[in-house]
């Protein structure tokens, strides 16, 4: 409903403080206290651009200190049409913010009669972000990793950011969480600009094989659970999901490589 | 005890329409045109700082015809929701649609409040499309009592708007230059003056322009001066 009650004030700020101090940069931070509260955490989560749009991708153990929290968890969820987020983190918080940001953008789409874009998805996902500073502060930290196919532009696009919710665009690939270290090492040997959608899935393979092996929080393929990653195909067309006995097959081509 | 009395829900709306009618009759108009680089937008007014076509948002512009300060609480209301929107979103995310439902819902709530007087105003929301974009130029004409229509090409508001349109019916034709567009709605403003009892000479200086241009940069809202009016009206000027 349009507000009449602000008229005289010029102060875009003033406003915001009044109405909608979530969007402001610095909200009340409550005072910090070590963490002691357990939750399950670490990941390897990454996005890589193709020609035909963008995959994203995530491995599938959660920890809770030194053991096994969970072996199939889900971290990337389909946020639009042609968008998804992947998420590191206090596994709580991350499923409930995915959640809740794609309940807005549906929410959005549905009342405005037409989808925001996928820029405003971006910013508004910083918002999320900022306004869990609280719990970050207390070592429940979130932090997405955003990729969609921006229809205006016609290509995949990457969208990472801090704990204090800063949005940052990364053009070819990124890779956040526990092994996200290990598995920006590998995608940035093996990036190509203009990738095939089957060399784009085999170096996202060989990015997530390589942070499982360097840090303990990432899972692996795991033939005998029947347990792999999940990756994600973003174009034009929508949000798909590659099936399972497909990364099978390209995880088994991988390793017959690797024993040659 | 007194007895409550009753008036019919269709009388109630009448009076409230005849009401507004007898405001926006006296209310000099608008007319917005479509040409080649976009929209353009003239009004008759002979003030020189008091505006009835003003800027929303990057391609978003609003003109108005009735109460000025009616119009005014309106005008600021849509900046700072325009501006709170894209903050929060993007700036794309800003539409004409949006901002129309905006305005639309204020006004039917005050035109059916029992103890207000309906706003005296009738407004253009004006939106210049890019050139992939699908939708295109888009112009909502919105009603005192909320109700709005989309407009195609051209739009007209104020007392005379009937009048107004039915000549651009006839004259309007696609892909105008900004001159010929000015020219045309002065022609058309000069035809009613002339009928008017009290004639009113339109000059550059009595007329107000602005224009969305699409090939501006990002902010496509633009005041011409009255020197460029000047330039614009000049026949054989085709630019």
């Amino acid at each position: 409903m349009l507000e009449l009650g602000d008229y005289g004030t010029s102060d875009f700020l003033q406003i915001l403080k009044r109405r909608h101090p979530e969007l402001l940069a610095s909200p009340a931070v409550p005072p910090v206290q070590p963490a002691e509260i357990r939750a399950y955490e670490g990941t390897t989560v990454l996005a890589v651009v193709y020609g035909e749009g963008i995959v994203i991708a995530g491995d599938r153990q959660a920890t809770e200190g030194y053991q096994v929290g969970e072996r199939r968890i889900q971290k990337v969820y389909q946020i639009d049409r042609r968008s998804a987020i992947a998420i590191a983190g206090a596994a709580g918080p991350c499923i409930e913010m995915a959640k809740l940001f794609q309940v807005e953008v549906e929410f959005y789409e549905k009342t405005e009669g037409v989808s925001l874009s996928l820029e405003g998805q971006a910013n508004f996902l910083a918002h999320l972000v900022r306004a869990n500073l609280g719990l970050a502060m207390q070592g429940l930290i979130v932090l997405p990793l955003f990729a969609g196919y921006d229809v205006k532009r016609k290509c995949g696009r990457i969208f990472k950011y801090d704990a204090i919710g800063g949005r940052y665009e990364e053009d070819d690939y990124y890779a956040i969480g526990s092994g996200g270290k290990d598995a920006r090492a590998t995608l940035k040997k093996r990036y190509r600009p203009g990738l095939s959608r089957q060399d784009a899935l085999g170096i996202v393979a060989e990015a997530l094989w390589d942070a499982a092996d360097e840090d303990i929080a990432t899972g692996g393929p795991d033939f005998i659970r029947k347990i792999f990653p999940t990756m994600s195909l973003i174009t034009e067309a929508g949000v798909s999901e590659v099936p399972e006995v497909t990364v099978e097959g390209i995880y088994r081509e991988f390793i017959s490589r690797l024993e040659q | 005890m007194s007895t409550p009395y009753y008036v019919s829900a269709e009388q109630i709306r009448q009076d409230k329409e005849d009401f507004v009618r007898r405001g926006i009759q006296q209310a000099k108009e608008v007319i917005v045109l479509e040409y080649r680089d976009g929209l353009v937008m003239v009004a008759e007014n002979p003030r020189k700082t008091t505006f009835k076509i003003s800027e929303i948002y990057d391609r978003i512009a609003l003109a108005a015809a009735g109460r000025i300060a009616e119009y005014e609480a309106l005008r600021v209301a849509g900046i700072r929701e325009a501006e709170i929107k894209g903050f929060r979103y993007y700036r794309e995310d800003v539409t004409a649609k949006w901002l129309t439902n905006l305005y639309s819902q204020h006004m039917a709530a005050v035109a059916q409040a029992w103890d207000a007087k309906p706003l005296e105003i009738e407004l253009l929301v004006c939106e210049v499309g890019s050139d992939d974009s699908r939708p295109g130029n888009q112009i909502y004409h919105i009603a005192f009592d909320g109700i709005y229509l989309e407009e195609e090409k051209y739009a007209v508001i104020g007392g005379r708007a009937m009048a107004l349109r039915e000549m651009l019916e006839q004259e309007y034709t696609d892909d105008l230059t900004m001159a010929a567009a000015v020219q045309l709605a002065t022609r058309c403003f000069q035809a009613v003056e002339a009928d008017a009892d009290e004639r009113y000479d339109i000059t550059p200086r009595t007329i107000e322009v602005a224009c969305l241009e699409k090939s501006a940069e990002r902010r496509k809202f633009r005041r011409l001066s009255v020197q460029e009016v000047a330039e614009r009206l000049r026949t054989d000027d085709a630019t």
